[in-house]
């Protein structure tokens, strides 16, 4: 499965959304699902689908799903275009 | 809308000097006196009837608001149709504050508290144990003062263990598994500080149970009433914790909903130290006119952090004493005080006489 399949999934899976709302526009705090509560779990599994580990910076910055592709591209995840 | 400049929340937490740091209070803090005297009618109401001009005012000339009026009143600088979310107190005596937050101040806040956290906890996630029910952060209806504690803190730990069930009792397989599995590498403890004594420490020690943690810190808050009619003083909190704990750097830390996003966190030294975007002045309760350090007085908390409500200059019914300024042992720079506790009633009618 490739990172943008991932990232999808991982987004569907914390926030109980259908994938085609996972576009780059999603923002945290616009839809009722993606709540503070929601941002905690959704940090998690994105920790724990790409194995990585994110400071609270990367918590603070993570404000749409554009963003996180960003924010894990800096721990070497890539989104191929 | 209230703008600021960007480059305000780039400033080192600890790290400006009194007169630097005072100037831009100044210049922002009788802008925002400005913005809510515009925008906040009951604010309005407020300034004129006492005669004050609130247009290039010094920091400890501002008309500071009671926060007992929080209680009374719905006080907004933003449209309705512009609130994002409404905090109360827990209201444990009384009524409970209602804080209304725009989209911009409430991730202002969040991103405020998180660079104050930092400078003590660091940017690395911690392992996190809540003292505290799950069931608190679910309840429905406005945000309270202590889910909204519990769910800031949150963003600075990682695997999330809430150490007490639903019945606020203490959850011995959860924990024992928590310290089982982390007490070898750095943690965080978070609770307030009456339930972490009575709910988590007591019962600790009533079902002798001890972990050895190798590199925890226990922030704590909320108050020390409750700690102050069972004679428990700082230092026996704090070693009643190493005992159960092991080495735990204890910090407490003051702060209220009527000022999310600052908190006032206990230094080494056990002085609350103010950071870059808030500061604490003590007045005289017989007249309030602003006491020297060393003097204790009550509580005014000024921060620039409140433009969708009035809350940028509050007088407390709190008491407490400035014990100095940019010249902590710890080497922070910013106000150092400590808190002495509640205003007794008759005098807190006094002040909010005069203020409100």
């Amino acid at each position: 499965m490739d990172n943008q399949q991932k990232l999808i999934d991982a987004f569907t899976q914390a926030l109980g959304i259908e994938a085609n709302a996972v576009t780059d526009e999603l923002t945290y705090n616009t839809i009722p699902q993606w709540d503070s509560t929601a941002h905690m779990v959704l940090v998690a599994e994105l920790e724990n689908t790409f194995d990585v580990m994110l400071d609270t910076d990367d918590i603070i910055d993570m404000s749409s799903v554009a963003q996180a592709k960003l924010i894990l591209q800096k721990y070497d995840v890539n989104f191929g275009q | 809308m209230f703008s600021y400049p960007p480059e305000l929340f780039e400033l080192p937490v600890y790290g400006v000097g009194r007169a630097d740091k005072q100037a831009m209070l100044d210049k922002t803090l009788s802008e925002l006196s400005e913005f809510h005297y515009a925008h906040c009618q009951a604010y309005k109401n407020l300034l004129d009837c006492n005669g004050f001009n609130p247009c290039h005012q010094a920091a400890d000339a501002q008309q500071p608001v009671a926060t007992k009026l929080f209680k009374d009143m719905a006080l907004a600088s933003v449209p309705d149709d512009e609130v994002f979310r409404q905090m109360r107190s827990s209201g444990t005596t009384g009524q409970a504050s209602k804080i209304v937050l725009d989209a911009d101040s409430a991730k202002r806040q969040s991103k405020v508290l998180v660079k104050i956290l930092q400078a003590w906890l660091g940017k690395q996630r911690r392992p996190m144990l809540l003292i505290d029910s799950p069931a608190t952060v679910k309840a429905a209806g406005a945000m309270t003062a202590r889910a909204a504690g519990l769910q800031g803190l949150s963003f600075f730990g990682r695997d999330h263990c809430y150490a007490l069930d639903e019945n606020m009792q203490l959850d011995i397989p959860k924990v024992r598994a928590f310290f089982e599995r982390y007490s070898q590498q750095p943690v965080l403890i978070f609770g307030f500080t009456f339930i972490v004594w009575q709910q988590f420490i007591q019962a600790l020690k009533h079902s002798n149970l001890a972990f050895n943690c190798v590199d925890a810190i226990l922030l704590h808050g909320g108050g020390w009433k409750k700690m102050q009619q069972q004679a428990v003083t700082d230092s026996l909190f704090k070693q009643s914790i190493k005992e159960r704990l092991g080495n735990v750097s204890v910090h407490d830390y003051y702060g209220m909903v009527e000022q999310t996003g600052t908190i006032y966190v206990q230094c080494e030294h056990g002085y609350l130290h103010t950071p870059v975007w808030s500061d604490v002045l003590i007045r005289r309760p017989e007249d309030l006119s602003i006491a020297d350090n060393g003097e204790s007085g009550l509580i005014q908390v000024n921060s620039i952090l409140p433009s969708s409500y009035p809350g940028h200059c509050l007088l407390t019914e709190d008491l407490g004493i400035i014990q100095g300024e940019d010249d902590c042992k710890c080497g922070r720079l910013g106000k150092y005080f400590n808190v002495l506790g509640r205003v007794p009633k008759a005098e807190v009618k006094g002040c909010s006489d005069t203020f409100a």
